[in-house]
């Protein structure tokens, strides 16, 4: 299944020579993410992934370059004034608000809520396949629910531009492969630019278009997914996912 | 090689996306009102020794001499008589994570805490004194517990539960994974508290041992009520003598400045050794099965413990007894009483309010700075919000007492600002142990939300109201409690400024002691350890019920 579905008014996300260093870690970044696409985003621990989408979204604010959203240079806006939404590994949930409040979070940041807003909420959480969990708490949900409950929230927020820091990355695989199915599913209506951090190669495999690999602070190849995991993809690449040419025997096995 | 510096950096990284975060101003204008306080104190002190400065000067004699030392020398005795038992208890209640009493004794450990000094001190005196139950049962031979054993017994009562609760909560730290692999390989107890217990409590000890000498050095309530003399003096009960009966301001002058010298060196030598004088953040002490005691080592626990109960059971015990046989009913009765009640009550409603207050402020201020720095360099705005709040109880009430004292005593009736002294040097007093009740709570409350509130936009008071108090409720409750509970039973500041017209419960209880009416000295003794020990509770409750 690839969903994307172009559309011109998508918007793309450009990182124009940004430097950056983190306890005398350099960083360099200087790579677009195209429009509407789903972009999965590798490297080895410590290359700078988590690094690249805080400079997005706005956590950390790059020493030089500028971080263009859509064409706009939002280097020194706030993180919430960016036209972003993130999912974050853990932690995306306010603990002792439920889920129906937590959605509503991604409306208004004080909870003053509309009728309008209300149903957003409610069709999100239907959308999401949580409809009737409105008034849970987030520890009575499952790893896999809360994640829901965020992307929930990404629904309402509505923001173009959507970040995934390795939002799966502590699911177990059936639960894995129903959230990127979702995900695939909410990305064909809403078409936003997907930055998409994992770890996982079948990921990528499952719904990303384009690659960008990340090595030593910096973007060490970018392309098309298919190439990357045709063998043709760069030696590092090659190196990062093990086994020696075209993709490692684990993802060879999950096509069968 | 690929690090362009060509481009300059933009200036002030986190200052150019973020506006002036609502926290930073908080915690400047809370740390303005402490300098206040403290500059002020400061500025009596300075100002009365330049108008006599050969008083002064003449206040160095023999006997101050003879003060300093036994001041420090009863610190560094109380300290080890709490500390080194405290390891052996806190390691004999880590190893028997489930018997049956040990939250209550657990619970009984926090009670000293809740304790004011002066309720103490008259438990030790009805069980160990000339008049107390052991002298009734040893008769003539008892021994006086006045001087250096009242003391000492007096700060270990205080601090061994306490050191105890530290250590228990260092040994909490070590990883359940430790412990199973401790009992896979086979350690017995002697090499599991070698390899795995003894690295914790040693890291651990210089910070709950330079805590425990701090208190102890500006202890006043206790060397003042259980001294009983000029033998057993210490720089505090000096500083008050020499207000309050000798009528010499150029010698409390010396003596103040000398308190605060002492406590500096001590805080810096301490600071070299690596301990942290603020003392560490309360944990939950989480019971965990693991290594399983043989029978040796269980009895030799169970004896331990049960000592240690005894030991701080006893003076408590001792004070319900002696509180009991007073006439409650007269003493309810009496308007002193419960106009000292009321003026108390008010009194510590407003400090626990202003202490809770700037806590947050300095909390708060302190986590955003953190956030907003590079993992490098810390401002001193960040260090004065975070080791700040500590050296607070390096200056003693007391001496923040006296300078305002000094500096008033030409311009006002000194008696007429007596509530709000006491007001806002307790709250500043009891800040460092509201700071250690709220601040793990909140900095785990931004670690979890920081990035999603920037993300989601959540600032300023929805921030607060949305996301911080249903976090903070709990801690913030126990942190009033207990800065109410510290007030309450304070006798520091009182005993500079009061007077018939302003009364706190242990300013009256001081006076009854004075003049010998002993079963209601008791009796108020009671009253006042009920209502510290009921807030507490009250307020550990509370919060628990409401997080629910």
């Amino acid at each position: 299944m690839t969903p994307a579905k172009d559309t011109e008014k998508g918007t793309p996300v450009r990182l124009d020579k940004v430097a950056f260093s983190y306890s005398e870690m350099p960083f360099l970044f200087d790579v677009e993410f195209a429009a509407s696409k789903i972009t999965a985003i590798m490297g080895a621990s410590g290359s700078g992934k988590s690094t690249l989408l805080s400079l997005v979204a706005g956590f950390e604010t790059p020493q030089s370059g500028r971080v263009l959203i859509g064409g706009t240079d939002v280097g020194s806006s706030p993180p919430s004034v960016r036209p972003v939404s993130m999912v974050f590994q853990e932690n995306n949930l306010f603990a002792h608000l439920s889920v129906e409040k937590n959605v509503g979070l991604g409306r208004s940041p004080s909870l003053s809520l509309t009728g309008v807003d209300r149903a957003a909420i409610a069709e999100a959480l239907d959308r999401v396949g949580l409809g009737g969990k409105e008034k849970r708490l987030p520890r009575e949900l499952s790893g896999g629910e809360r994640q829901r409950v965020a992307l929930a929230r990404v629904l309402v927020r509505d923001r173009p531009v959507l970040l995934l820091d390795e939002p799966f990355a502590s699911l177990g695989p059936a639960l894995r492969d129903d959230m990127l199915d979702l995900l695939a599913g909410v990305h064909a209506e809403q078409a936003m630019t997907v930055l998409f951090v994992t770890h996982q190669p079948e990921d990528a495999r499952r719904i990303g278009e384009n690659m960008v690999f990340l090595d030593n602070g910096m973007v060490a190849a970018t392309g098309s997914v298919t190439d990357f995991f045709d063998g043709t993809g760069p030696e590092a690449f090659r190196r990062y996912i093990g086994a020696g040419s075209g993709g490692s025997r684990d993802i060879a096995r999950k096509r069968t | 090689m690929r690090h362009p510096r060509s481009d300059p950096p933009h200036k002030g990284e986190g200052g150019r996306r973020a506006p002036t975060d609502p926290r930073i101003t908080a915690g400047i204008v809370a740390l303005a009102a402490i300098a206040l306080l403290i500059g002020g104190a400061f500025a009596g002190l300075i100002l009365e020794g330049a108008r006599d400065l050969s008083g002064a000067a003449s206040a160095f004699d023999p006997y101050l001499l003879r003060v300093v030392r036994f001041t420090l020398w009863q610190a560094a005795l109380s300290t080890l008589l709490s500390v080194v038992p405290a390891l052996f208890v806190a390691r004999a209640l880590s190893r028997h994570p489930r018997f049956f009493g040990r939250g209550f004794i657990l619970q009984l450990f926090t009670v000293p805490l809740a304790l004011p000094a002066i309720v103490a001190a008259l438990g030790i005196l009805a069980l160990y004194g000339r008049a107390g139950y052991f002298a009734a049962i040893a008769g003539q031979s008892w021994p006086d517990v006045y001087g250096l054993s009242g003391i000492l017994i007096a700060h270990v009562f205080f601090n061994l539960p306490l050191a105890t609760r530290l250590f228990l909560e260092a040994l909490g730290t070590v990883p359940a994974d430790q412990w199973r692999l401790a009992s896979q390989l086979g350690m017995g107890a002697r090499a599991a508290f070698r390899l795995v217990e003894w690295p914790v409590l040693r890291a651990a000890l210089p910070g709950v041992a330079g805590l425990v000498f701090m208190l102890c050095i500006t202890s006043f309530t206790i060397v003042l009520i259980l001294g009983g003399g000029p033998a057993a003096t210490t720089l505090e009960v000096a500083i008050y003598q020499a207000l309050r009966f000798d009528f010499d301001p150029a010698r409390a002058v010396t003596l103040t400045l000398l308190q605060i010298a002492l406590t500096f060196a001590v805080v810096l030598a301490l600071m070299r050794l690596g301990a942290n004088v603020t003392g560490d953040a309360n944990l939950p002490v989480a019971p965990r099965r693991y290594l399983s005691a043989g029978p040796t080592e269980t009895a030799l626990n169970a004896i331990l413990i049960m000592l240690a109960l005894l030991f701080v059971a006893g003076p408590m015990a001792a004070t319900v007894a002696a509180g009991l046989g007073a006439d409650l009913g007269r003493l309810a009765g009496e308007s002193a009483v419960r106009q000292a009640t009321l003026t108390s009550v008010i009194l510590g409603l407003l400090a626990a309010l202003l202490s809770v207050t700037l806590s947050l402020s300095l909390i708060m201020t302190r986590r955003a700075l953190s956030l907003r720095r590079r993992p490098s360099a810390r401002s001193l705005l960040e260090h004065a919000t975070d080791t700040g709040a500590g050296f607070v109880l390096v200056v003693p009430p007391i001496v923040i007492g006296a300078g305002w004292f000094l500096l008033l005593r030409t311009v006002s009736d000194d008696f007429a600002i007596a509530p709000v002294m006491v007001v806002t040097v307790n709250a500043v007093m009891a800040m460092p142990f509201a700071i250690r009740a709220m601040r793990p709570a909140y900095d785990a409350a931004s670690e979890r939300h920081e990035r999603l509130c920037a993300q989601l936009g959540i600032s300023g008071w929805n921030r607060l109201l949305l996301v911080d108090w249903p976090s903070l409720r709990r801690p913030l409750a126990t942190g009033f409690a207990f800065a109410m509970a510290l007030s309450l039973g304070d006798l520091g500041v009182i005993a500079l400024f009061g007077s018939d017209s302003v009364q706190t419960l242990p300013y009256l209880l001081l006076a009854r002691m004075g003049s010998y009416r002993t079963a209601d000295a008791a009796g108020l003794a009671l009253l006042l350890g009920a209502v510290c020990l009921a807030l507490v509770v009250a307020a550990d409750w509370l919060g628990r019920g409401e997080k629910s």
